[in-house]
């Protein structure tokens, strides 16, 4: 660039200089609006059809507005109480007024829902005064306890208190197995209560294990893909990319019949006499079904990153180390693995977030103890419809994600720039 | 004799053959006996069957038939890592993970040496090839040469006593690659291990080598030190692929005591040593260095005299190209040094050539 005026002179005048950079700076500003010109079409597609989306359902986690919006008198006037004693009479006749207007205009029982995430019986106490509230003359206090006798449970009133705030911290608290108990303590639920951290640790795990088995099958093989002629390497590619091209259920159900009790692997075994008829395995329906399954749909996830760093390592490093005085154990370990080590990480990384973050093969051959945390997540978003939980447990899942892959490109990414040429 | 020959030989090849898909052979019938402290060159066009003989060497091939012997041993059945010998790769096969030390370390680590005697031993060979102060440097901080010299100290560090070098110097560009043709002659004679070096340069293999096998179609063309083999090849091939050479074709008329005659197609009649022919009337190829041919030849220097045409001149500052027409052949090249005496060397000019049949060999139609 701008090659005549530098090489013209040896040593620029600081004018010169001055013109230098201001033309250089032009021509690359013309040059960063072209390229935002190219990316711009898929730079909307996203932010409308992903980034947004996604940044409105991780908001959700924390968003807040049913208390506040459909019963705004009742968070007016518990603003300055003190949580010590009952509320005074006109608490409770603004409670009144919310319950009533709510009836009329069917948002209580938004509330409801919500209140009872917080405290059990809470949908009922609500739903149940609603119902009479628009019938009652002041003054309201006696007759409203008289109507559900919860109204007289200090903690009732401090949980609609607490809730009434805009934002709330209660998805995370309850998406990490805790509750806030009403003196605004929070603690770790009984033990036969909690659910989301033994699943979100059994998440872990079983990707940890299914990376791993992924690693330990595709490794062979992509060494041997990497190794071979590329006309022998492109036909077993195909083999490879095969289950690629199949649906997904496809291949889940085709695994169903294979590891069923009924299944042809039972019936092989139970034919050749290693099993008995009444002891069939129990492969599928529980976490071994699952990893099995996964392992299976996911292992061309795990060879192909390692088959094209390995294709780069030329054949000549090891015999080079062969001819050094190395066995074949000590060239592979020191020379040929630390250099497909970058394929290593990338194909585990690969493998790893998509197993973590995985739901329809669990639900489909997990059984009890083969369910993902995307299970659950899935759970809150269609059949419990508690959004702001599944958001949580989202959140949860995407944080531990991104810092994992943080960890990977502080640690690997260097390391690959080093040992790549 | 031939029995002290194997007991002098290094290495050696015996009858081996090497075939990669059963039909066609790549090495036919290979024999060298390479003796102790020899700089041996295998030279030949790509597909010649060269690389693969310095494979099976290293052990990466294994022979289809016949036995290679280091030092006496029988090594078919040893593994690489076993015939401790030293090896140069085409792209120097430098770990990229590893610094320039730790490269030529590897082979004493693998060999269980101490730490101090390795780190003494590293230092010499990085002081040998003159990159004292590069040891904590990776192989991609370096250039191409630097890379190189890397490459061939870690091929010594370990003190084999044979090196094998594959197209070494063949990703160096034209200067650096002289100056290290002489570096590695330097080495070797320095430290007196043997060397089997393969290229396709033939002014490579000429500079370097105490005696070259030039490969063609998996058999050794000649076997023969470099002025040998330029001065008298024994076969067209060789002639033709070891430095300029004049090619004119004709059938034997006669020969005898070694010296023949040969009827080139335009009728002229030509005097040459007989080398490599087939007999009365077949046909047989002359070949003549460009530099043995004169201009306006004195009288009784020479005893085949013709006429040529000029058609090119080119100036190449100490000596001249000078293309003719002579008995029918356009490009006939003549080598003339730059003196004041041919200044008068006119494009469509004639001018009486001639030279020696003892410069002149028949050998087999190419």
């Amino acid at each position: 660039m701008m090659a005549n005026t530098v090489e013209a002179e040896g040593q620029l005048t600081p004018e010169e200089q001055k013109r230098l950079t201001a033309d250089m700076h032009r021509s690359l500003r013309r040059k960063k609006i072209g390229a935002l010109f190219l990316v711009a079409p898929l730079l909307i597609f996203i932010m409308v059809t992903f980034v947004a989306p996604i940044a409105s359902m991780l908001y959700r986690s924390i968003d807040n507005p049913q208390v506040l919006e459909y019963m705004p008198n009742t968070s007016a006037a518990l603003a300055d109480w003190d949580g010590n004693e009952l509320p005074d009479e006109a608490t409770f006749a603004a409670l009144v007024t919310d319950l009533a207007e709510g009836r009329k205009n069917y948002t209580i029982g938004k509330v409801a829902t919500r209140l009872n995430y917080e405290k059990s019986q809470m949908r009922s106490l609500i739903m149940g005064t609603a119902r009479k509230a628009g019938k009652l003359k002041p003054p309201y206090k006696d007759q409203v306890i008289k109507i559900k006798a919860g109204w007289s449970d200090i903690d009732n009133w401090k949980v609609i208190k607490r809730e009434s705030k805009s934002l709330t911290a209660s998805y995370y608290i309850a998406a990490f197995d805790m509750e806030t108990t009403p003196d605004g303590e929070i603690k770790m639920l009984p033990e036969k209560e909690r659910v989301y951290l033994a699943m979100l640790w059994r998440t872990i795990w079983m990707s940890v294990l299914i990376t791993l088995l992924t690693l330990i099958l595709g490794y062979p093989v992509s060494y041997l893909l990497a190794s071979l002629p590329m006309g022998i390497a492109n036909t077993l590619m195909i083999l490879v990319l095969l289950p690629f091209w199949t649906s997904l259920l496809v291949r889940t159900s085709s695994w169903i019949a294979l590891l069923q009790g009924q299944g042809v692997i039972n019936d092989v075994l139970v034919w050749f006499g290693l099993v008995n008829d009444e002891s069939r395995l129990s492969m599928i329906y529980n976490a071994t079904g699952t990893v099995i399954t996964m392992t299976h749909i996911l292992l061309p996830f795990m060879i192909l990153p390692l088959y094209s760093v390995m294709k780069t390592v030329p054949p000549s490093y090891m015999r080079a180390a062969r001819s050094l005085g190395a066995t074949p154990f000590t060239a592979f370990y020191r020379v040929y693995l630390p250099q497909s080590v970058p394929g290593v990480s990338a194909g585990a990384i690969l493998v790893f977030i998509l197993a973590i973050g995985y739901y329809i093969t669990p639900a489909l051959v997990g059984g009890q103890s083969g369910q993902f945390i995307g299970n659950m997540i899935a759970y809150h978003m269609q059949k419990s419809l508690n959004w702001g939980l599944a958001a949580a447990l989202g959140v949860i899942l995407l944080v531990f994600v991104m810092g994992l892959y943080a960890l990977y490109s502080r640690f690997v990414g260097n390391n690959n720039q080093m040992s790549l040429r | 004799m031939e029995n002290s020959a194997s007991n002098e030989a290094f290495v050696r090849f015996d009858g081996v053959q090497k075939s990669y898909d059963g039909k066609i052979l790549v090495v036919k019938d290979l024999n060298i006996d390479i003796p102790r402290g020899e700089f041996l060159t295998m030279l030949g066009p790509s597909g010649s069957g060269k690389t693969t003989s310095l494979m099976m060497l290293a052990g990466f091939e294994t022979a289809t038939h016949g036995d290679i012997y280091l030092d006496g041993q029988a090594i078919n059945n040893v593994a690489p890592h076993k015939r401790g010998i030293g090896m140069v790769f085409q792209n120097y096969a430098l770990f990229p993970h590893m610094t320039v030390a730790e490269n030529l370390a590897f082979p004493l680590q693998v060999r269980k040496m101490g730490k101090s005697d390795i780190e003494t031993r590293v230092n010499r060979a990085l002081d040998m090839v003159e990159l004292g102060s590069f040891g904590d440097r990776r192989p991609a901080q370096l250039s191409g040469g630097q890379q190189q010299r890397v490459a061939v100290a870690r091929a010594l560090v370990f003190e084999p006593e044979l090196i094998l070098m594959d197209e070494p110097l063949g990703a160096l560009d034209k200067n650096l690659r002289e100056q290290m043709q002489y570096e590695i002659k330097h080495i070797h004679e320095r430290l007196g291990v043997t060397v089997v070096y393969v290229t396709h340069d033939q002014s490579e293999a000429l500079t370097m080598s105490n005696r070259i096998a030039v490969f063609n179609d998996g058999v050794i063309q000649q076997l023969a030190p470099p002025s040998e083999l330029y001065e008298k090849p024994i076969n067209s091939f060789v002639a033709q692929f070891i430095g300029e050479n004049n090619k004119l074709s004709g059938t034997l008329q006669s020969t005898q005591d070694g010296v023949c005659k040969i009827r080139l197609s335009t009728g002229e009649e030509v005097t040459a040593l007989d080398i490599n022919t087939d007999g009365i009337g077949k046909e047989s190829t002359l070949s003549l260095r460009p530099e043995r041919v004169f201009l306006d030849p004195v009288e009784g220097q020479c005893d085949n005299i013709f006429k040529g045409k000029v058609e090119e001149v080119i100036y190449l500052g100490d000596h001249k190209r000078v293309r003719m027409n002579v008995c029918g052949h356009k490009d006939f090249i003549v080598k003339v040094a730059n003196s004041t005496d041919n200044k008068g060397l006119q494009v469509g000019g004639t001018s009486a050539i001639g030279w020696s049949s003892k410069d002149c060999r028949a050998l087999n139609p190419a």
